[in-house]
Formats: C-alpha cells, structure tokens, sequence
C-alpha cells in the first residue's frame, strides 16, 4: 500500500507541505507525488537506511543523565520539509535587516547609548541586563559588529504568518545537523535531488571561514583561526568536532592557548607557540577569562579579555553580545530596526508583553491559560510556563515569580506552531516544527538556505528539543520558480 | 599540531602497551610458578616489586599472596597502571583526542575497556584468567595494527610509536629484572635458570624468535643478550630505541631529545651480559630504566608542555 495524501490531515495547523488534504502546495508537489509512488514497505527501508547512516557517520549529541554523558545518535525524520523559493528570499532579506540592526544597537549600547538618550529603550533595562559587560565598553570589534553568528528561531502561526521567536546571540548552536540532515537525505532519496532544484547548504564551513578571516586584525594572508571548545563533555561538542574539521582549523581547548608578554594569543603547538588571530569561541563569556569572569573557569585562557581589547585577536562572538540575547530586548527589536536602519522590520516578532510595564503585566497575569511565560535570560526552553498545558498551581507559581521580579518575565500569546508530515510508525502523520536559520556577519552578511527544522515526534506535542524527544528534518528551499 | 594532542596520543600508545605486557606477566609468572620445584623462594609479590608498585602493594595488602598480588596488578581501581587503569586511561585519552584517529580505534579501545571491566573479576582465579588475558592482550594487538594499517603515518603516528616504544623497552629490562630477581641467591647447579628464562621469554612473546636466533639451549647471558641487545626482535630494547629514535627525527625540534636517547642506546651497547651477575644484572637494568626517564622527561619538554 503507498501513501494516501488525502489520509492526512492537518486540521486547523498550517501544514508546510499540504494545502487542504489531497493537496500539496505548489513547492512540494515534486516531493509529494514522488512519496505517493513509494510502498510503506520501501519508505520504511529508507528510514532503515537513514538510522545506519547517521551511526555510520557518527552523527551524535550529547545528552546528560544518570551521572554520565551519553552519546545518542541524532534523531531524524526522511520526510523533508519544503519551503518555496520566494518565501525564502523574503525571510533572509528579514533575518539579515534583524541582524544588521542588532549588531548597530549592541556597539551603541557599548559606546554613546543613542538610543537609550532618545529613550526609545529604558536605561535601567540595560543596567539590570544579565548580559552586559561593563568590561567590553568602549570596545569597537572589526566592522563594528558583535554578533558574528546568530540562531533565530521562527515558527509559523495559523495563519501562516513566519515569526521571530528568539534571537540566539551567544553561542548557538545546530548548524552541524544541518548540514548532516542534507547528507543523509541525499544518500537515502536519491531520486528527488534529480527533479528538484534545491539549494545547496554544504557551502557553510566555507562562509564561517571566510567570516571568520574578515574579522581577523592581523595582515597575513591567511590568519590562523581556530575553534574554542569547553571540551568533549559538552553537549555541542560534536559540532565543534565538525566545523573545525570542515573548516580545516584546529579544535582547541582553554589550555591549549595562552596569552603571552606581547598580549597576543599563542596556541601550544609541537612546532612551538603559533599565534592565533580568530577564536571562534563556544564557550560562554562568564568562562572566557579567569582574570576578568569567573575566576574558577578552568574552560578559559587567562589574559584572553587583554588580548581582545587590545586588538590582538578577534573572538566571534564578540564577549558581551549576549546583551541583545534577552527576551526584553527581544521585544524592542521592531523599535530598534526602525531606530537604526529606519526601515519597517521584514519579519514580525510574535506580539510580547513585559512584565516591567503595569499595563502589560496585568494583561499576562489575567491570560496566563493562554500564553507562554518566559524568563529574560535562559535558553534552551528552561523555567518556562505554557499556559495551555499547565496546571493551577504552575501558574500560581508564576504569578509569584513574575510579581517578584517583573524585569525578568515576558509574556506570549501561544502560537500554534506549523505542521508537516513524518514519518511515524509507517504513516505519515502532521507534527509540529520550527526552524533555526543561520545568519553570519563579519564584513558582509550571509544566510543559510533553510536552516535547522526541528521538530516534535510526540502527536500534539509543542517540545521539539532533541533532549526531549525532539526529531529534526532536512529543510530544502525550493527553486520552482526558474525554468 | 597541538601539544595538547600529541600528549594524549602518546599516552594512549604507552596505556595500550602497558596494558597488553600487564597481562602477559601476569600470565606467564603463573606458569613460571607452576613450573618451580616447591620450597622455591620465588614469590608472587615479585610482580609489585618489578612493576614500581611494591610501596602500595605491601601498604595495601597484608597478605603477599598470588591473589593479593593478582587483584592488585589486574583489577585494583587504586593502583595507577594496574591492568583495568591502564585500559581506563589510554580509552580516555583516545576520547579527548578522536579528532586525529582512525574512527574505529575509539570503537575498539571503548569496547576493549567495557569487555575488561565486565570480565576482571574472572580473571582473578586462576581459572578463566589464561583465557581472558589472552583475550586482552590480542585485542591490545588488533588495536596496534588498527593503528599502524588506518593511520596517517604522520606526527601524530610518530607519538605514538614513540610511547608504545618507550613502554615496551622499560617492560623488557623489566622482564629481565624478574629473571634476576628470581634467581638472586640461587645455586647455579639448580637448573632453576633455565625454567626462569624460558618463561620470561615467553612472557615477552619471544620463546621462538629466540629458538630461531640462538641454536644452543636456554643461558642466562643469550636471553638478556637477545631481549636488550638484539637489533631485529620488536620487544628488544635495542630495537625498540632505534624505533624510538626514527620517530624522534621526523619531529620538528627534536635536536635536545636525541642525547638522551642515544646515551641509553650506547649503555646497551656497552653490555656484556656474559659478565653479569644476578645483583650487577639488576644494577644495570636499574641505570636503563632511569635512562628511559630521561628520554621521556625530553620528550614532555620538548614538545608536550
């Protein structure tokens, strides 16, 4: 028996690949009529095929528990996610106005505060920030930009309406997986990459390095850049693993560096000290440098904040670009794309409400049922309240957290998040997902095609951490525009 | 390439190694002792004494007994390079540093220290030990030529048969230190000797290289001779340095590690096992070993600090 498209309902989500059932959207009916063509038989085989590869390659994330880190192989879903060229073009050019604008708002905010003078954002919202380094004022990296890569987060409403969910400055992560999804899905389904023009996505290793070279200080050709890691007990260090392999530069650890008499960055090598221009760091600001941050980090090369300020090595991220990572400033980024770049932002932010404003707080305490409660400054989807699944004493809860520290909450409408199918005990059934582009920007800007899509396995389910249960999809932008 | 990383690949090497010789002394003393007429003085805990462990042991352990001895050497989590250690940190350094081996080494040596945890205690009679030492010891040498069959022969290869080297002369002259030992004080008509040598020849693998090179019996002088001296057996000590000494020059900077090496390879040179005794014997493997030292504090010098 092969698919039957009519089957599969999404019901009132937007589905990415299916109309109204029996109907694909125009981008993925390459993909659709090709699956209808398939037994339930061969499409289980090439999920076979696409678990072996993943172990094969060792594709792995690292998950903690029981006292141990465990390496799991990477959860995937075969069914690609499709998203038509156009869009696409439209939400790049947003992603790019969204960075660009961040980028010209951290330096402000670390050197004159234009916009804090012009009280288009409060003072006291950066001062209580937990992300602002007082170290780093009066610091102008190359090209004037902090944030050198960025993790969105979008998600698509009912309406079908593409949102910024969350801004990831500081060290985000998943770009690996993205690249691997692609190379898994062109081992296990072949034929579609004949009939269909998908942009490529392997080029990224290549466009970190040359970003990663535009910010180096120094003049020789090729500047050294190298990839900091906290070690192979992170969960990310996979990826690290990979982008200093795909980028050819070395994976180092904090005690691999060290800053010499010369206030440069020396990486201990069996030829001798070599010096580093680029740091392409994975560890959090707090663990750069045990003389200015935490003075226990053992991640962390001493003399490092020296070094940087004094433009002897660029890292990217730049140290205190965290600042913008905060869901309260998240919620002025409309205002300070408008401010800096006086435009009208491309893409929208889900509508947010700071629990700092009376009004707005009163608003989320009296709709707790229906929104999504976050703090300012964690990630990962920690110390969060879904209204729509939570009990009343959870958001009794949150009524105490919130009026206890106001600055620290926003508020959310939750949305209903975007469906496609995947593949799910034989059948194809509607899932929710959500997608995490990329964005570089050294001395010019770039977006990966697509992004990361990941995407909740459990029916129902809103949680597509791969922690919890989470799957991910290879994500294609479609050209079915030109000949 | 990293100093960090070159580091742990010689370790892992030396780990690897040392793992494999734990488990073939062990095996073989318990023929040896089987062999000895009763009311030899031969003991077990001459293992702790030649493996540097003797302080722990006797501190540890009251009884000097073939299981105190055994526990101590293959299963004891405290003593730093009893087997399951040595097993524990070469697999921990192959993890910090999987970015410059072949894939599967890290499959291997990961499945080589789960199959040793499960299955130690087993070894610790005498029953079942033979087997699953010989288990360990072959999956120690599946390892090594993993390595030398998959591995870029690059610097990163030449740390690695630079520690696995190393850690094979010192378990050599530590194997003909056991023979001295043993036969400290024996009487010379006893033909103790030559059941002494011929295990000790076996612990090292080299019975039948031996048989090979030198015609006539079994003589204390032709083994030490064969195992420090011969130019052509892998677990000689000559050879070992000569491998050691290759690696050395395809290294950047390595100019000062070289006076260290060449001076032990000169001692050696020097021997004339013929004219030794069992103390003077002793004496001399005592100046290779502190020699072996010497080389590897260059080393840590030159390029891992």
């Amino acid at each position: 028996m092969s698919i039957d498209w009519k089957k599969y309902d999404p019901g009132e989500c937007y589905d990415e690949i299916i109309s109204t059932p029996g109907y694909a959207r125009a981008a993925a009916r390459n993909l659709t009529s090709w699956l209808r063509g398939l037994s339930e038989e061969d499409l289980q085989a090439r999920k076979v095929d696409a678990e072996l590869a993943i172990i094969d390659k060792g594709v792995t994330f690292t998950v903690y528990s029981d006292g141990e880190n465990i390496d799991r192989a990477w959860p995937f879903d075969i069914i690609p996610r499709v998203i038509p060229i156009r869009e696409w073009r439209r939400v790049e050019a947003g992603l790019k106005q969204r960075l660009q604008a961040l980028n010209l708002f951290i330096n402000d905010l670390y050197h004159d505060r234009k916009i804090i003078r012009d009280k288009v954002i409060p003072k006291t919202l950066i001062e209580k920030s937990k992300g602002f380094r007082k170290e780093c004022v009066g610091i102008t990296p190359p090209h004037k930009v902090w944030a050198n890569i960025c993790g969105s987060d979008l998600v698509r409403d009912n309406d079908g309406t593409i949102y910024v969910l969350e801004d990831n400055l500081r060290v985000p992560s998943g770009v690996s997986y993205m690249i691997e999804n692609r190379e898994v899905t062109k081992r296990v389904l072949p034929e579609l990459f004949e009939n269909n023009t998908i942009l490529p996505v392997d080029d990224y290793p290549d466009r970190l390095l040359e970003m990663l070279q535009s910010i180096s200080r120094s003049r020789r050709a090729e500047p050294e850049v190298v990839v900091l890691t906290p070690g192979i007990y992170n969960s990310a260090y996979f990826e690290h693993a990979f982008l200093a392999r795909t980028m050819g530069a070395e994976l180092v650890e904090g005690a691999d560096l060290m800053v010499d008499k010369d206030d440069c960055v020396y990486m201990k090598t069996i030829q001798g000290p070599a010096r580093v221009d680029v740091i392409y760091r994975r560890i959090d600001d707090l663990f750069l440098d045990p003389e200015v941050f935490n003075p226990d980090s053992a991640l962390g090369v001493p003399g490092l904040m020296r070094a940087w300020r004094k433009g002897k090595v660029a890292l990217a991220n730049a140290p205190g670009c965290g600042v913008a990572d905060d869901k309260v400033v998240y919620s002025y980024v409309p205002d300070i794309i408008r401010y800096y770049l006086d435009e009208d932002p491309l893409l929208p932010n889900v509508p947010t409400y700071r629990c700092n404003d009376k009004k707005q707080r009163e608003h989320v305490m009296a709709n707790l049922e229906t929104m999504v409660v976050k703090p300012a400054n964690e990630s990962g989807g920690y110390g969060m309240l879904v209204g729509p699944q939570s009990t009343a004493t959870e958001r009794e809860e949150f009524r105490r957290l919130i009026s206890r520290n106001p600055r620290n909450y926003i508020g959310q409408p939750a949305l209903t998040l975007s469906t496609a199918p995947a593949l799910c005990e034989g059948t194809l059934e509607p899932r929710h997902l959500d997608l995490r582009p990329f964005i570089l920007q050294g001395r010019d800007t770039h977006v990966t095609a697509g992004g990361l899509t990941r995407v909740a396995m459990k029916r129902g389910s809103l949680v597509v951490n791969s922690s919890q249960g989470g799957g991910s999809k290879d994500t294609w932008v479609v050209d079915n525009e030109s000949g | 390439m990293l100093s960090r990383v070159a580091r742990r690949v010689y370790w892992m090497a030396r780990y690897i190694e040392r793992a494999e010789n734990t488990a073939r002394l062990v095996n073989t003393y318990h023929f040896l002792l089987l062999d000895l007429p009763r009311g030899t003085r031969v003991g077990w805990d001459i293992l702790p004494v030649i493996t540097g462990g003797y302080n722990q042991f006797s501190e540890r352990y009251q009884r000097h007994d073939e299981r105190n001895t055994v526990k101590f050497l293959l299963a004891d989590s405290n003593n730093p390079s009893s087997l399951i250690n040595s097993i524990a940190f070469a697999r921990e350094n192959c993890r910090t540093s999987r970015e410059v081996l072949p894939g599967h080494a890290w499959e291997q040596l990961n499945e080589l220290k789960l199959y040793a945890d499960a299955h130690i205690t087993d070894a610790l009679p005498r029953r079942g030990r033979f087997e699953i030492l010989t288990e360990i010891i072959h999956r120690c040498q599946q390892l090594t030529g993993l390595l030398a069959g998959t591995m870029t022969h690059d610097h990163g290869y030449d740390f690695i048969r630079i520690g696995r080297n190393l850690e094979r002369s010192d378990m050599s002259t530590r194997v003909v230190d056991v023979g001295a030992l043993s036969l400290q004080g024996a009487d010379d008509s006893s033909g103790l000797d030559v059941h002494v040598w011929t295990s000790m020849l076996k612990a090292l693998n080299a019975y039948q290289m031996y048989r090979k090179d030198v015609q006539i019996g079994v003589h204390c002088s032709d083994v030490v001779s064969f195992l420090l001296q011969n130019d052509y057996y892998p677990r000689s000590v000559a050879h070992c340095l000569d491998q050691v000494e290759e690696c050395l020059g395809d290294l950047p900077l390595h100019k000062d590690t070289l006076a260290p090496l060449r001076e032990v390879r000169r001692r050696v040179n020097r021997l004339k096992p013929g004219k030794l005794n069992a103390n003077s014997l002793h004496a001399e493997v005592d100046r290779l070993q502190v020699g072996f030292s010497d080389i590897h504090k260059k080393i840590r010098e030159t390029w891992f600090d």
